[in-house]
């Protein structure tokens, strides 16, 4: 039996960056955020709350383009 | 405690739990009240039991019997519902997909906006049925599944039961958040104030769980439940401060939308996905059991909001 892929840092498609294990984030500002499980999200559509963390806005942004693509004109 | 009976079979059930006197059983209920309420109180036994009850009658056999007939009776009602849903035609649906297209009332942006005190208590009873075991019934399914999707699975339960440290948990936060509202917070305390449409979405749970061929559809139900979080905690967070609620309760909906946010991606991802690949052959019960989610969500919101007079 083969090993199974598992990578560290997974990037979702149009959704967050997924990292797994510890790590130190640096924000636009120079802040430090520790991460605190086993995996977190980091938001990479701009539109999180709670940054730099994602907090599913980015469902909200893909569903409002989607309606605008559905207005005629 | 027991919970108070809601007609002749529950009656009847809490009586031999607590004489043990179990052998006389029939399982026929009065209503959906009747069979959920004794469904409920049967898969109690599971979780924390009751001081009153023997705990020897977890296993008994002519208990397990009523159980059964009520299991399948539900099992085959919720069922019904996804086969009669439109949902249900689109082959290609997945499970995305299905919340995106699954709209239902929503009793976050209620609670968000316009809910008052009274509201939002009744909501937060109700809602304690299941938050005082949040993640239990799941639990029951990691030894069924594969090492990827099992592996994946426990990163989430892990997280969702403090990783480690019993002051993250997520029931823990739940129940400083009750205290800290001046209600009870001990497990089950509000059953007797549960209707019926939350005692059904707490019967789903464990159905789902407890049963090894319904296992696919607790992973369903448990992506769902996590893809469906995030943007409604940080609405019952924002509602649960405009009433001036206590901060450890609008903390336990801000965990949850940060940690929802990632649980979703690896449930779906990474649980679900990794699942179906190694049992493509049970994709109608996980899109089953993701369906449930959604609709008896969808069933307790329509209920509280008309009630509320707010539909
Ligand atoms: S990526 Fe999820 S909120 Fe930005
Ligand atoms: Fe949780
Ligand atoms: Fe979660």
């Amino acid at each position: 039996m083969t090993d199974f892929e598992h990578a560290s840092v997974v990037l979702c498609p149009a959704g967050p960056m997924l990292l797994r294990g510890k790590h130190e984030i640096q924000d636009a500002d120079g802040k430090i955020h520790r991460t605190v499980r086993p995996v977190s999200a980091v938001c990479m559509c701009g539109g999180s709350a709670i940054k730099p963390w994602c907090d599913g806005t980015h469902r909200l942004l893909a569903a409002r383009a989607r309606d605008n693509d559905e207005t005629p004109g | 405690m027991l919970p108070k009976s809601r007609g002749t079979l529950s009656a009847a059930v809490f009586t031999a739990l607590q004489s043990g006197a179990t052998g006389r059983l029939e399982s026929a209920p009065e209503s959906e009240e009747d069979a959920q309420i004794a469904l409920w109180a049967l898969y109690e036994l599971h979780y924390r039991g009751f001081d009153e009850v023997d705990p020897d009658l977890e296993w008994d056999p002519d208990l397990l019997r009523v159980r059964r007939t009520l299991e399948r009776s539900f099992e085959a009602e919720l069922r019904a519902r996804w086969e009669q849903s439109p949902l249900h035609e689109d082959s290609e649906l997945g499970l995305t997909g299905l919340v995106d297209s699954h709209d239902g009332p929503s009793l976050a942006r209620f609670v968000q906006r316009r809910a008052d005190r009274e509201q939002v208590l009744e909501l937060l009873q109700h809602r304690s049925l299941y938050h005082l075991k949040e993640t239990d019934p799941t639990s029951w399914v990691v030894p069924r599944l594969e090492a990827r999707p099992k592996a994946a699975l426990m990163e989430i339960l892990f997280d969702e039961y403090g990783g480690g440290d019993p002051n993250r948990l997520h029931h823990h936060l739940f129940r400083r958040g009750l205290e800290a509202a001046g209600l009870r917070s001990d497990h089950a305390c509000y059953v007797d104030e549960a209707p019926v449409e939350i005692l059904a979405m707490n019967n789903a749970q464990s159905l789902f769980g407890l049963h090894r061929q319904l296992r696919a559809a607790a992973l369903g139900h448990f992506a769902v439940f996590e893809s469906t979080s995030s943007v409604p905690s940080r609405q019952l967070a924002q509602g649960l401060r405009r009433l001036e609620f206590p901060e450890e309760l609008a903390a336990y909906y801000d965990e949850h939308v940060e940690a929802d946010a990632v649980h979703e991606q690896v449930a779906v991802r990474d649980v679900c996905g990794a699942f179906l690949d190694e049992e493509p052959s049970e994709r109608d019960h996980l899109l089953f059991g993701a369906f449930t989610c959604l609709d008896l969500e969808a069933r307790y919101a329509r209920a509280m909001l008309t009630r509320w007079g707010a539909s």
